[in-house]
């Protein structure tokens, strides 16, 4: 017996996205049971058997957990940090690839490879001198004090990312311009910066990402009850109420939209390349 | 020349502030019994942090678990990572909308995975434990994942691979779409198998990707954190379920001894160097042979 070639193909076809739902399903499940518990009674968070189907379904757990709790609070906190955290580390990042990628000046090599060093310090080792340095500078129990260690993280990083993004411009287009006269900042503000434009969305992903997960920082930095961010309100208010998994969750789903939304929108920036190399969450 | 220093200052200022003074300081702090309160009252101690830690237990059980976890989340994550790789580098339809839902996970901030995971594996009534007694009926009463020194690292090592497998399948399909096609419809022509295709050409010219792959995640593994915190609330039972940064983080911010802490910090940034140094010597030689 023999099977024609188009026979065989469908069924690896067949096979290929038999392999990848499965996947899928592993991969969402979890989430799917999260959001099933989310919509939970009390009463029902430990029912057994366990249902993969809310009934009977109720939105209280949200609203307990946006209202009664501070999880509103919090997510105005997570998201002012990490929207300042992310304009600035675009801007001032975006600035210092810039001068390494054009200008010259002395010890451009040695600072660039000082930047580079902070790419390989595991971040967590930092936290003991940083708390005491922020505890001089008055920057403990503040969301400024967050703002500018996610900034400086992030520096090596993204300089390094944006540094080949304005290599790749031609340079006759920044010659014209400062032959007509035009400052190196105009020179960088209206011709480089708008041609850098996926690189900066792949900066603002993964500066946002970061920012809106970060823990040990914020965990040790924030003792304020008004001043957390949401993975620290999540973590405590879990540990507070052992068993309250519904409203846990309902906060939980309610921080993990917006980085859907941003991944969402910036996608296929990133996707296209390498670019997430070395960013690993 | 003066214009580039504006172009530097705000960065340099930030960089040098909280990463590269931090750096240094925490050197320096590693050599004194601190006192956080007046730290001109520190007193030098040489390095007997260091050889405290590497005397303790504690830490040693810290460095074991931490390696287990790296030994085994690493090469699953390189493995089934390719594997979704592959799988997405077919000419199949919804190729975006699959990348989104891989890579779910690996935005999801880690406290929320973890408390999903330590949710999932609850003694009594959690999915986990339904699934293998009511289903599965593997074992026929609860397993109490969360109590036992060593059951409770399978949900922090099952969320381990669970949320870094879309970022190492994203990284790989990158990898695998530079590999020129003509390659494979060469070999295919000459009659060369699926398998062997993937053996004989994908993997060797996949290598430069892997040997990326293999360091970046084991740093990533000797920095887990959040999840052990999480799951084992920092070592429970009896200190046994540390990793090296749950340790590093009770020892510093809970019994304030910070020389203790940062010295542990560089034990494990001395590691993470030495290892990566030796795995890309290694991944590097097999290139050659």
């Amino acid at each position: 017996m023999t099977i024609s070639p188009r026979t065989r193909s469908r069924a690896a076809r067949a096979f290929v996205y038999a392999l990848l739902i499965l996947g899928v399903v592993i991969v969402t499940l979890p989430f799917w049971y999260t959001v099933v518990t989310s919509l939970k009674p009390q009463a029902f968070v430990f029912e057994i058997p366990p249902r993969l189907w809310p009934s009977p379904a109720t939105i209280s757990n949200y609203v307990e957990a946006l209202t009664k709790e501070n999880f509103g609070l919090y997510f105005l906190n997570s998201l002012f940090v990490a929207t300042v955290a992310t304009g600035l580390t675009v801007v001032i990042a975006a600035m210092m690839a810039y001068a390494f990628a054009r200008l010259e000046f002395p010890g451009k090599e040695v600072i660039f490879y000082g930047l580079l060093l902070g790419m390989m310090i595991p971040p967590v080792m930092l936290i003991i001198p940083q708390f005491i340095i922020a505890k001089n500078l008055h920057l403990l129990d503040s969301l400024t004090g967050l703002i500018v260690v996610y900034i400086s993280m992030n520096l090596s990083v993204q300089t390094f990312l944006l540094r080949g993004f304005f290599e790749g411009i031609p340079k006759s287009l920044e010659e014209a311009a400062l032959i007509d006269g035009a400052s190196q900042w105009v020179i960088f503000r209206r011709i480089a910066l708008p041609l850098v434009r996926p690189g900066l969305a792949v900066v603002a992903i993964f500066t946002f990402l970061y920012s809106w997960d970060e823990f040990p920082w914020a965990h040790v930095a924030i003792k304020e009850t008004s001043k957390r961010t949401l993975p620290i309100g999540i973590a405590l208010f879990q540990s507070a109420h052992l068993t309250e998994w519904g409203q846990v969750f309902a906060a939980s789903i309610v921080a993990i939209v917006p980085v859907v939304i941003v991944f969402a929108v910036f996608q296929r920036h990133f996707i296209r390349g390498d670019v997430g190399s070395g960013m690993k969450g | 020349m003066g214009t580039a220093w504006l172009f530097l200052i705000p960065g340099v200022a930030l960089f040098a502030t909280f990463v590269l003074g931090p750096l240094i300081f925490s050197f320096r702090i590693s050599f004194y019994d601190w006192n956080i309160i007046n730290s001109g009252d520190s007193i030098w101690v040489g390095l007997e942090n260091y050889a405290r830690a590497l005397g303790d237990p504690i830490f040693r059980r810290a460095v074991l678990n931490t390696a287990a976890y790296a030994l085994v989340t690493v090469p699953a994550q390189i493995a089934l990572g390719l594997g979704v790789a592959v799988l997405l580098n077919q000419a199949i339809r919804g190729k975006s909308l699959f990348r989104v839902l891989y890579y779910l996970p690996v935005i999801t901030p880690w406290v929320i995975v973890s408390l999903i995971f330590e949710f999932i594996f609850i003694g009594q009534g959690g999915l986990a434990n339904y699934f293998l007694k009511d289903v599965l009926h593997v074992t026929d009463q609860n397993i109490r994942w969360l109590a036992d020194p060593i059951l409770t690292f399978v949900p922090i090592f099952l969320l381990g691979i669970w949320k870094g497998v879309g970022w190492t399948a994203i990284i790989a399909l990158a990898g695998l779409q530079a590999i020129p096609r003509e390659l494979h419809e060469a070999s295919s022509v000459d009659g060369a198998s699926p398998w062997a295709r993937f053996r004989y050409i994908t993997l060797p010219l996949m290598r430069p990707t892997l040997v990326f792959l293999t360091v970046v995640l084991t740093i990533g593994g000797f920095n887990a954190y959040i999840s052990n915190l999480l799951i084992t609330n920092g070592g429970d039972p009896l200190d046994k379920t540390h990793f090296i940064l749950t340790l590093m983080y009770e020892a510093t911010f809970t019994r304030l001894d910070f020389g203790y802490g940062a010295a542990i910090s560089y034990l494990l940034m001395f590691f993470v160097l030495v290892m990566s140094i030796f795995q890309i010597q290694l991944l590097r030689r097999r290139v050659e042979l």
